[in-house]
C-alpha cells in the first residue's frame, strides 16, 4: 500500500471527526492544536503516528488525533507505547499522560521507559491536580494543598518531575507551558527529533479545579520576571528589561543585575548536554526566589533500547542463521522410532 | 576388585526417586536419568520438587530437592505413586522420602553425609543407619563422596570441587542397576563444562565410579531391565511442559507470519518459558523483560495492537496484577496470550508446588463482563499443541485467550512426538489490507472477529481503548442499548468458539456408572486410574477438558450417560462449580490441596468408593 505523501499533510488531516469535550478554557486545547498544526511539518507519515495515552482528562488526547491512538488504562501508557514500539519501530510513538498518570500511579513505567531510552515522546500535562476525579490533590501539588481529600492540606512533598526523569536517567528532559504555543511547538519538535525517550513537562491550567496554578508565569505583567528561557549556548537572561542574569555562586544560582558588574559574558551559558548544570536547574523547579527554567533542561545521545533489542536480533540470525524448527525440535537428545 | 555375576531381572516398570540437600544436584542427576531413559526406548514421567529457596539452610528438612521418574516398556502416565528405588543423599532426604519407598525396596544412601549435625538436622534422635528403620528395605549404604574422592584424587581440584560429582557417581549405580549406557550423560557433561576440562573429567569419573561400584558390590545381587517401549514411528525427544509450551509459541509465530513478541516478568514456575524464547532470537523472536507483570501484559497489549503474536507469561499472583489489563485486552478485542503456570496459593502461596487453583481467577478474575477464552494442556508434551492452539484462537477469533499450565506440568517432562509443523492447523488472522469500508468494530464474519488495522497502515487510523465503544466505529460510547449490544456480543465471541472445538469424546465407554472429569495437569493420574478400574471390570470413563471456556458443545450429552460424575481437581472444586451451574448434575468432587499432584492410587480408591461402596 502506498504510503501517505507527507508533503501535503496540513493540520486538518490530523483533526479528528469526535467533539472535543475538555472543559471550556482548560489548557488543553492549546496542547492540542500546537500538536495539530506540528504533526504535518515534521515529515513523517501519517499513518506512522501512534498516540498512546493512560487516564485522566489529558488523556483523552488521542480521540481528537486523527492518527492511530490508543487510549490505555490508568498509569499503563508507557508500557503499551514500549510494545507497540518494539512490534513497529517505524512508527512515531507520542505518549500523553498527566501529573497522576505518570508520577503517581504510573511512576514505576514512567522511571523505567525513561532508563531504557526507548525511542518516543512523553507529553506529561502537568496541572498540579486530579481533574477528571474532580479535584483531589496531586503528587506535583504543592506542600499543604487544600483539596476534598486534604481538608486540611495535604501532607505530601511533591515531586520535581524533571529532576525525577534526570534520576531515571532520561536522556531528553524539557519543560514548556500551555500559553506559550511558540514555544511549545519548538520544544516538541525537538523532542520529535530527539532519538530516545523525550519527556516533556507541559504547565497547563485546569481552570476548574486549580486555576492559575502557573499565573505568575503565564500573565503579562510577571511573566518576564519568572520565566527563564533556556536556549542552548546562550547566556541565562531574564526579566521585564532582560536585565537580570543567574550566575554561580559555589553550587547554587544567584540573580545579578547586568549593568555596572556584570555584563552578558559574565552570565551563566546554558549547555543541555552537562548534567550537572541540569540537575542544578532541575532543582530550582520549586525555588520562588529564582525565574522556573523553560526549554531543554538536558540532552543526552545514547543508545535506544529498540535498536539494540533489533541488532540483538540481526546478530543471532548472523551468527546462529535464521531459526530453523526442525532443528530446533530435535535438538541434541532426540531419538527415532522405526 | 572382582566383578560379581547378577542375576538380570525384566520387568515392566520402575519408579525411582533421587532425593538430598538442595546443592546436591539432584534435579540435575533426575533430569540425566530421564534423557537417558528417553533414549533408551522407555516411555516414562517425571515429577522434580525442590524448595522456592535457592539455597535453603543445608541439611534441613526444607532444602530437601528431590526428583522421582516412572520409566515403563508401556504407556504410562505418571510419574508413579510408590518408589522401587529411592537415593537419598543425606538424612533429611531420607527422613522426607522414606514413607514412599515400597517393602523391599532399594535404598541406595551416601553415608558421607549422616554426620550427626546432619542427622540432628533431619529431626533423628540417632543414626537412621544403625537402628532398625531401615529393616524391610534393601539397604545400600555406601560413602559415595568418599569414593569419589579417591578416584579424584590426582586431579587438582579442590575437595569441595571434587565433592560436587558425587550426584554423578549416584547416577552411574543407577545406570548400571538398570543396565544402561553412559553415553548421553558423557556426552552431556562434555559440552556441559567445556570450558573446564578438570570438571569434565571429574564427573565423568565419577560417573563411572559408579557404574563399576555395582559391578563389585556384592549386596545387589540382581539388576533390571526395563525393556523399550513401542510408541508410533516418529521422531521423538523428551520435553519438559515449560520448552514445549515455549516451541508451540515458537511455531505459531512461524506458521503465522508474525514476529512473536513476549512481554513478562520473572516469577517461579513460569520464568523457564522467558528464557526459552528469549534463546530464539534468530528466529526474530522479541523478549521484553518488564519492570513488573503489568507492564509486561500491557507492553504485550501494544505489541498485539502493533501486529505481533504477543504473549505474556506468569503465575497466579502476576495474574492478580494484570488483571485490569486483562480487562482491556477483552474490550478492544486483541489478539493476546496470557500463559499462567499455577502454583499454590493465595497469595505467594507455595511458589514451587502445583495446584489449580486458579481456574475461578481465569474464568471471573476482572471487573465487569469480562469473558475470556480459556485451555489448559493435560501433559508436558501437551502444552506444544495447547500453546499452539491457544495462538490460533486468539488469532483467528481476535480475543485474549488464557492458557492454564501448573507445575506440575511446566517442570515434569515426558516423550514428545515432534510433529511436522506442516501439518498443524492453518495460522488464520485478521490483518486488513483494504481500507474500503474499514471500521474497527465490524464484526460482520461468523466469527465475530474485528478487523486488525496495523498501525503503519495508511487510511486506517483509528483509535481503540477501555471506555465502551460503539460498534462499528469504535467510537466512545455510554448509550445504554449499545452497553447492552457489546457486553453480549463481548460473551458470544468466546461461546461461539465452541463451533470450531471437536467434540468432547470419553475415553472409554460413552455411558456407564461413573464419568471422571479432569482439566489440566491431572491427566496422567486420572487416565491411570481409570484405565485399572476398567481393567477390574468397572464401569467408568475418564473425559479430559482441554477447553474450559467455552466447554465443549456436547459436554451436557456426556455426562446424562453416567449415573455419576466425580470431578478430580486440585483446588476445593472450581470446575465442579461451573459445571454443576451449567448442566445442574450432582457432581462429586475429589480434591486435594497439598502442592502435590494426585496419585493414581487415591484417584483409584476414590473410583471404586463411587463404583462399588453404598
Amino acid at each position: 500500500m502506498e504510503a501517505t505523501n507527507t508533503q501535503t499533510l496540513t493540520r486538518q488531516d490530523f483533526v479528528s471527526d469526535q467533539d472535543v469535550r475538555w472543559c471550556p478554557g482548560c489548557g488543553d486545547y492549546a496542547i492540542l492544536s500546537v500538536v495539530q498544526k506540528l504533526f504535518p511539518t515534521l515529515g513523517i507519515p501519517k499513518e506512522n503516528f501512534l498516540i498512546v495515552s493512560g487516564i485522566g482528562c489529558s488523556s483523552r488526547f488521542p480521540y481528537y488525533m486523527d492518527t492511530y491512538g490508543f487510549h490505555t488504562i490508568h498509569g499503563r501508557a508507557p508500557a503499551l507505547a514500549t510494545g507497540a514500539k518494539l512490534a513497529n519501530p517505524d512508527l512515531s510513538v507520542w505518549v500523553i499522560t498527566g501529573d497522576g498518570d505518570s508520577m503517581s500511579i504510573g511512576g514505576n513505567h514512567f522511571i523505567h521507559v525513561l532508563r531504557r531510552n526507548i525511542d518516543m515522546n512523553i507529553l506529561m500535562f502537568n496541572n498540579q491536580i486530579y481533574g477528571l476525579t474532580k479535584g483531589q490533590y496531586s503528587p506535583t501539588s504543592e506542600l499543604g494543598k487544600v483539596t476534598k481529600s486534604t481538608p486540611m492540606g495535604s501532607l505530601d512533598h511533591p515531586f520535581n518531575p524533571p529532576q525525577l526523569a534526570l534520576g531515571a536517567s532520561g536522556t531528553f528532559i524539557a519543560r514548556t507551558i500551555d500559553r506559550e504555543q511558540k514555544h511549545m511547538s519548538i520544544i516538541l519538535e525537538e523532542a520529535n527529533n530527539h532519538k530516545g525517550t523525550s519527556f516533556v513537562e507541559i504547565y497547563q491550567n485546569c481552570n476548574i479545579f486549580n486555576d492559575g496554578a502557573f499565573s505568575e508565569l503565564t500573565e503579562k505583567g510577571t511573566k518576564a520576571e519568572t520565566q527563564l528561557v533556556l536556549e542552548q549556548g546562550k547566556p541565562m537572561i531574564f526579566g521585564a528589561e532582560n536585565d537580570k542574569g543567574l550566575v554561580l555562586e559555589g553550587s547554587n544560582f544567584k540573580i545579578v543585575k547586568l549593568g555596572k558588574n556584570y555584563s552578558a559574558d559574565d552570565i551563566l551559558k546554558h549547555d543541555k548536554e552537562d548534567k550537572n548544570l541540569a540537575m542544578l536547574l532541575s532543582e530550582i523547579t520549586y525555588n520562588p526566589d529564582l525565574p522556573v527554567p523553560l526549554g531543554i533542561l538536558y540532552q543526552e545521545s545514547k543508545p535506544t533500547y529498540d535498536d539494540m533489542m533489533t541488532n540483538q536480533i540481526q546478530e543471532a540470525i548472523k551468527s546462529k542463521g535464521p531459526g530453523d524448527l526442525e532443528k530446533l525440535f530435535f535438538g541434541t537428545s532426540s531419538w527415532i522410532v522405526d | 576388585m572382582s566383578t560379581v555375576k547378577k542375576k538380570i531381572s525384566e520387568v515392566d516398570q520402575a519408579t525411582i526417586r533421587f532425593a538430598g540437600d538442595s546443592g546436591d544436584g539432584m534435579q540435575l542427576t533426575g533430569s540425566q536419568f530421564s534423557d537417558n531413559t528417553a533414549i533408551f526406548g522407555n516411555d516414562l514421567a517425571t515429577l522434580p520438587d525442590f524448595p522456592a529457596e535457592i539455597r535453603a539452610p543445608k541439611g534441613s528438612l526444607a532444602g530437601v530437592s528431590s526428583f522421582q521418574l516412572q520409566f515403563s516398556n508401556k504407556d504410562i502416565h505418571t510419574p508413579g505413586d510408590d518408589l522401587d528405588v529411592l537415593v537419598a543423599m543425606n538424612p533429611a532426604g531420607l527422613k522426607v522420602h522414606l514413607g514412599d519407598l515400597k517393602d523391599n525396596g532399594m535404598l541406595i544412601i551416601n553415608t558421607a553425609n549422616f554426620t550427626p549435625k546432619n542427622i540432628k538436622l533431619a529431626g533423628y534422635e540417632e543414626s537412621p543407619l544403625d537402628g532398625s528403620l531401615l529393616d524391610g528395605y534393601q539397604a545400600i549404604k555406601v560413602d559415595m563422596t568418599k569414593l569419589v574422592a579417591t578416584v579424584l584424587e590426582k586431579l587438582e581440584l579442590s575437595s569441595k570441587l571434587k565433592a560436587r560429582s558425587t550426584n554423578m557417581f549416584a547416577l552411574g549405580l543407577l545406570y548400571w542397576l538398570y543396565g544402561r549406557s553412559l553415553d548421553s550423560s558423557v556426552n552431556f557433561i562434555q559440552k556441559k563444562f567445556a570450558k573446564t576440562p578438570d570438571i569434565v573429567e571429574a564427573n565423568i569419573k565419577a560417573l563411572n565410579a559408579g557404574y563399576y561400584y555395582g559391578e563389585t558390590l556384592e549386596v545387589i545381587k540382581t539388576t533390571y531391565r526395563v525393556n523399550k517401549a513401542k510408541f508410533e514411528k516418529g521422531k521423538y525427544r523428551n520435553i519438559m511442559g515449560n520448552n514445549a509450551l515455549a516451541f508451540g509459541l515458537l511455531t505459531a509465530a512461524q506458521r503465522s507470519g508474525l514476529d512473536l513478541y513476549y512481554g513478562g516478568y520473572p516469577i517461579t514456575p513460569a520464568s523457564d518459558i522467558l528464557h526459552y524464547l528469549a534463546q530464539y532470537k534468530n528466529f526474530g523472536v522479541k523478549t521484553f523483560q518488564a519492570e513488573d507483570e503489568i507492564a509486561g501484559v500491557v507492553s504485550a497489549i501494544g505489541a498485539a495492537f502493533a501486529g505481533d503474536l504477543a504473549i505474556t507469561a506468569t503465575s497466579g499472583p502476576g495474574v492478580a496484577l494484570k488483571s485490569e489489563a486483562l480487562g482491556l485486552a477483552v474490550i478492544t478485542e486483541l489478539p493476546l496470550v496470557l500463559v499462567n503456570v499455577q502454583r499454590g496459593g493465595p497469595s505467594t502461596g507455595l511458589p514451587t508446588k502445583t495446584e489449580q487453583s486458579d481456574l475461578n481467577q481465569a474464568m471471573y478474575g476482572r471487573n465487569g463482563e469480562a469473558p475470556m477464552v480459556v485451555l489448559a494442556p493435560a501433559t508436558p508434551a501437551d502444552c506444544f499443541m495447547m500453546a499452539y492452539e491457544a495462538c490460533r484462537i486468539a488469532l483467528k477469533y481476535m480475543i485474549p485467550v488464557i492458557l492454564l499450565s501448573d507445575g506440575y506440568i511446566a517442570n515434569g517432562s515426558e516423550p514428545w512426538k515432534i510433529p511436522d509443523v506442516n501439518t498443524l492447523p492453518e495460522m488464520e488472522t485478521r490483518i486488513l489490507k483494504k481500507k474500503e469500508g474499514f471500521a474497527p468494530f465490524n464484526h460482520g464474519n461468523p466469527d465475530l472477529a474485528r478487523p486488525w488495522a496495523l498501525p503503519g497502515t495508511p487510511g486506517m487510523e483509528h483509535r481503540i481503548g477501555g471506555l465502551e465503544k460503539w460498534e462499528e466505529t469504535g467510537h466512545v460510547s455510554y448509550d445504554p442499548e449499545n452497553h447492552q449490544k457489546m457486553v453480549e456480543l463481548r460473551q458470544e465471541k468466546v461461546d461461539i468458539i465452541a463451533r470450531d472445538l471437536a467434540p468432547a469424546k470419553p475415553f472409554g465407554k460413552e455411558s456407564g456408572d461413573l464419568l471422571v472429569i479432569g482439566w489440566g495437569g491431572t491427566h496422567g493420574a486420572l487416565r491411570s486410574a481409570v484405565e485399572t478400574a476398567q481393567n477390574e471390570g468397572m464401569a467408568v470413563s475418564h473425559l479430559h477438558l482441554r477447553y474450559l471456556n467455552p466447554l465443549p458443545r456436547n459436554l451436557g450429552e456426556i455426562l446424562v450417560k453416567f449415573q455419576k460424575v466425580m470431578i478430580a481437581e486440585l483446588n476445593l472444586g472450581q470446575l465442579a462449580a461451573i459445571i454443576r451451574a451449567k448442566f445442574l448434575v450432582d457432581a462429586i468432587g475429589l480434591n486435594k490441596v497439598q502442592g502435590k499432584p494426585f496419585t493414581q492410587t487415591e484417584v483409584f480408591n476414590k473410583i471404586t468408593e463411587l463404583v462399588k461402596g453404598a
